[in-house]
């Protein structure tokens, strides 16, 4: 790693935005460590917001996930499960904490969008102007069980709902002029006449008419987060989304390509290049000495895919059951079966082709790798590693030439695993002149440096 | 000490029972809106003492004031949880109704404000009557007492179902064998009713209460399905005959509350807000107007009647000072009241049981009876 020289770059001044993701359900979170604390209990999530913010993070995110998922025909029992509803966490984050972003995963395949926008408008009020949405879409029928309104959707059909719903949803935020409330007790109406709009819309996917109870928040309205990462989900956020996550943020040269190819999207969607933060998701694992950022790592590692873990994901990728397997063993001699998604597990996190599978086995063969540390060298990169100063240095790196605008960190232990990097690497970033000394705004949307919201 | 006799509940949606009482609110109009103005009236009715305050709410504007009234409320969900985090002590119950929501969201949205507040949440179980609530959701309308009744149950069922569909030792965290969960102790709900199916299990781990507290009217949902009726009644042996005829384990009656100020009588606030628009009584309800001391002495009477009372005053503003520094320390005083104790449940503190899941396969526990079909 060379010192980067802050006069030969894109972007000299850049400075690094980060988020925290409270992931609640995956097998990232190690929960067997002693330290491991509790994923429900408000305690836990109040420690992570106050050390983000103690941090100068920008945002605290909360997942989202509408049925618990299943393996091997049962509830999967192996990953940390069970979680609040996002919206209802972060309305009470509100009132524990000062300035961080409160970011809620919300799905528009299994709400609607008059009752959704006054939920987040309700949450941005109450943190005054600090509220965000991580758009999701699903639309399997199996997770539409859970709902009155079933899985009606069809594939293509979720990114074009979801448009329509974000339509509908600026409608409602943007329905009072400002000063549309009286300035005083003797005024005629509460509300200045003329000054509350009505929201008509009839689309393929929403017929409303309603009247918005709120006006606009400090910040406008919410700011817009979109996660997906297929050509649809980019051109989706490229027209859309204030923020976009990715996974393409440990590799610099996977992440510049992935930043170019947004920026590239913007332009074609008639947006300016700086109308989108590029923030992916990453883990960080930190050490005093590369030796021991290595040494936690293969900690870290081998707790989040244990043999049960690892045999699961191989369950997945190869299409049939698998447990009773010996993981520190080699990969199965059979072939896969390519089994139609079912949607019972989440996202495709390993790819189901027969071609993944025969990279594993070149690789597994030529590195001899049992299956578990295939699992762990070939499943997705799990972001960064190293020291401190290492690490603000590989990040100065990326934030300048554009590679990124800031990272999604997902701690592997919750809630002490933002203590490092809130104490030890935010300062060397500080001392680099990448990272904020202070909160300068107040809101999300100021935190970001966005334009103001339209 | 025996068991205080009276539970008090306040309403806090707004500026007050009266649709004029924004003209007398100690704020400017917006304020209304604001985290500021909620969590001072919400540590205001913790530091008088009440055990609950309630939250109404509607997809609609409110609109009182003959139209002329506040047009905008945050959502009753997001509220509670604000005021959850900046309470310690005090229940809070949103109204949330199913008449058009998806009950799989308000089970997870209810269990999760029972777990931010550590087991303070209620639920005053609610109907969206207007058909202008389906344009605003973009649902078929759901129109007449029977279908609203059918929604308002079979939404309740779900809601109950889903909070017992984790049992409480469904997390495990067993090292040894990998597992995180007992996939034995998470049960699918499978409700089918006449409208729409839920498969369950939930994606919230059961709440602290087990159940939040659920309050309704009498008649919107089976007697069997709720925790505490809120009742109507002109008088209180009225309210007592309502309560009884409930057959719910508690049942508070409704009173709105006008009282004498410092500087105002009772009499001369409401005729300052009649000047504006008429404060309809709602149906078949107490209501109380003059000085604190008679409403202490009417709340003893009550006592005899119902286990609590939810208070709907005039003037938020004006009327929970009083009923701060007069009635509430008056009812301590003669043991008819008592605050909520600290580091307590909702149920706790109304003297409810925390129920098990009626899913549990605990062999040691006494199995919960099957009340809702």
């Amino acid at each position: 790693m060379t010192r980067t020289d802050a006069n030969d770059v894109p972007r000299p001044d850049a400075r690094l935005h980060f988020g925290v993701f409270f992931q609640g359900v995956n097998h990232w979170t190690i929960w067997s460590d002693p330290s491991s604390g509790s994923q429900i209990d408000p305690a836990t999530f109040l420690k992570v917001a106050r050390t983000a913010e103690r941090g100068l993070f920008d945002a605290f995110f909360l997942g989202d996930g509408l049925r618990l998922r299943e393996s091997e025909g049962g509830i999967h029992e192996l990953d940390v499960a069970g979680r609040p509803d996002s919206i209802t966490q972060l309305s009470a984050l509100a009132a524990a904490t000062e300035r961080i972003g409160l970011v809620s995963t919300s799905n528009t395949t299994f709400n609607e969008p008059g009752d959704l926008a006054r939920r987040l408008a309700g949450l941005d009020l109450l943190s005054g102007g600090r509220a965000g949405w991580n758009v999701v879409t699903t639309h399997n029928a199996w997770t539409g069980e859970n709902f009155r309104r079933g899985g009606f959707l069809d594939h293509a059909d979720r990114y074009r709902r979801a448009e329509e719903f974000l339509t509908v949803a600026r409608a409602v935020w943007n329905g009072w002029a400002e000063g549309a409330v009286a300035a005083s007790a003797d005024a005629r109406s509460w509300s200045v006449p003329g000054a509350v709009g009505r929201v008509r819309s009839r689309t393929d996917h929403f017929d409303v008419d309603l009247a918005p109870t709120l006006p606009r928040s400090a910040q406008g309205h919410p700011v817009i987060f979109q996660a997906g990462d297929s050509g649809e989900g980019r051109d989706f956020a490229a027209r859309n989304a204030d923020v976009i996550f990715s996974a393409h943020g440990t590799d610099f040269d996977d992440a510049l390509a992935f930043a170019e190819d947004v920026r590239g999207r913007l332009r074609a969607a008639g947006r300016p290049e700086d109308a989108l933060r590029i923030l992916p998701g990453t883990e960080i694992v930190i050490g005093a000495t590369e030796k021991e950022a290595e040494e936690k790592a293969r900690w870290v590692r081998l707790e989040q895919v244990t043999p049960a873990v690892a045999l699961g994901i191989a369950s997945r990728l190869w299409g049939f059951d698998l447990s009773g397997r010996d993981a520190d063993g080699p990969l199965p001699a059979e072939d896969p079966v390519v089994a139609e998604y079912d949607g019972k597990f989440g996202t495709r996190q390993l790819g189901e082709t027969l071609d993944t599978v025969a990279e594993w086995r070149a690789k597994a063969d030529a590195n001899g790798w049992s299956l578990r540390e295939t699992v762990i060298e070939l499943g997705p990169q799990r972001g960064h590693v190293g020291t401190p100063a290492g690490l603000a240095e590989e990040f100065a790196r990326f934030a300048r030439h554009g590679a990124v605008d800031g990272f999604n960190i997902s701690p592997y232990l919750v809630p002490d695993g933002l203590d490092d990097i809130v104490d030890l690497l935010v300062p060397e970033l500080q001392e680099r002149g990448v990272y904020r000394t202070a909160y300068t705004g107040t809101t999300l949307r100021e935190h970001l440096g966005l334009a103001p919201a339209v | 000490m025996p068991r205080p006799a009276l539970h008090l509940a306040v309403e806090i949606d707004g500026d007050g029972a009266h649709p004029a009482a924004w003209r007398r609110a100690a704020h400017s109009p917006g304020e209304l809106l604001t985290p500021r103005r909620l969590a001072r009236v919400a540590a205001v009715a913790e530091n008088a003492g009440f055990t609950l305050v309630t939250l109404e709410d509607s997809i609609l504007p409110p609109g009182a004031d003959g139209g002329s009234g506040p047009v905008g409320r945050i959502g009753a969900v997001e509220r509670a949880a604000f005021v959850a985090a900046s309470t310690s002590v005090l229940g809070v119950a949103p109204v949330v109704a199913t008449t058009y929501a998806e009950p799989f969201h308000v089970s997870s949205q209810l269990a999760s404000l029972d777990h931010v507040s550590a087991g303070r949440a209620g639920w005053v179980v609610g109907a969206e009557e207007d058909p202008a609530a389906a344009r605003a959701w973009g649902r078929p309308v759901v129109e007449g007492a029977d279908a609203l009744a059918r929604e308002a149950r079979d939404g309740l069922r779900v809601v109950r179902d889903l909070w017992d569909s984790w049992e409480d030792d469904a997390v495990i965290r067993s090292v040894a064998t990998s597992r995180y969960l007992d996939r034995s102790r998470l049960h699918a709900v499978d409700f089918v009713g006449e409208t729409y199916s839920v498969k369950g299990p939930s994606i919230v781990p059961r709440p602290p209460q087990g159940r939040p507290v659920v309050l309704a009217r009498p008649g919107l949902v089976p007697a069997g399905l709720a925790d505490v009726a809120l009742v109507g009644g002109a008088t209180p042996a009225e309210a007592g005959e309502a309560a009884r005829a409930a057959g719910a384990p508690l049942a508070f009656a409704e009173v709105e509350v006008a009282l004498d100020t410092p500087g105002e009588s009772a009499r001369e606030r409401i005729a300052d807000l009649e000047r504006y628009s008429p404060w309809q009584p709602g149906p078949n309800r107490l209501r109380y107007t003059g000085p604190a001391a008679g409403l202490v002495d009417l709340l003893a009477e009550l006592a005899g009647q119902v286990d609590g009372v939810r208070l709907r005053p005039l003037v938020l503003d004006e009327d929970l000072a009083v009923l701060s520094r007069l009635v509430l320390p008056e009812l301590f005083v003669r043991r008819l009241a008592a605050r909520p104790l600290p580091g307590t449940t909702l149920r706790t503190s109304l003297g409810l049981p925390r129920p098990l899941s009626r899913f549990t396969t605990d062999g040691a526990a006494t199995p919960v009876r099957e009340e809702t079909r």
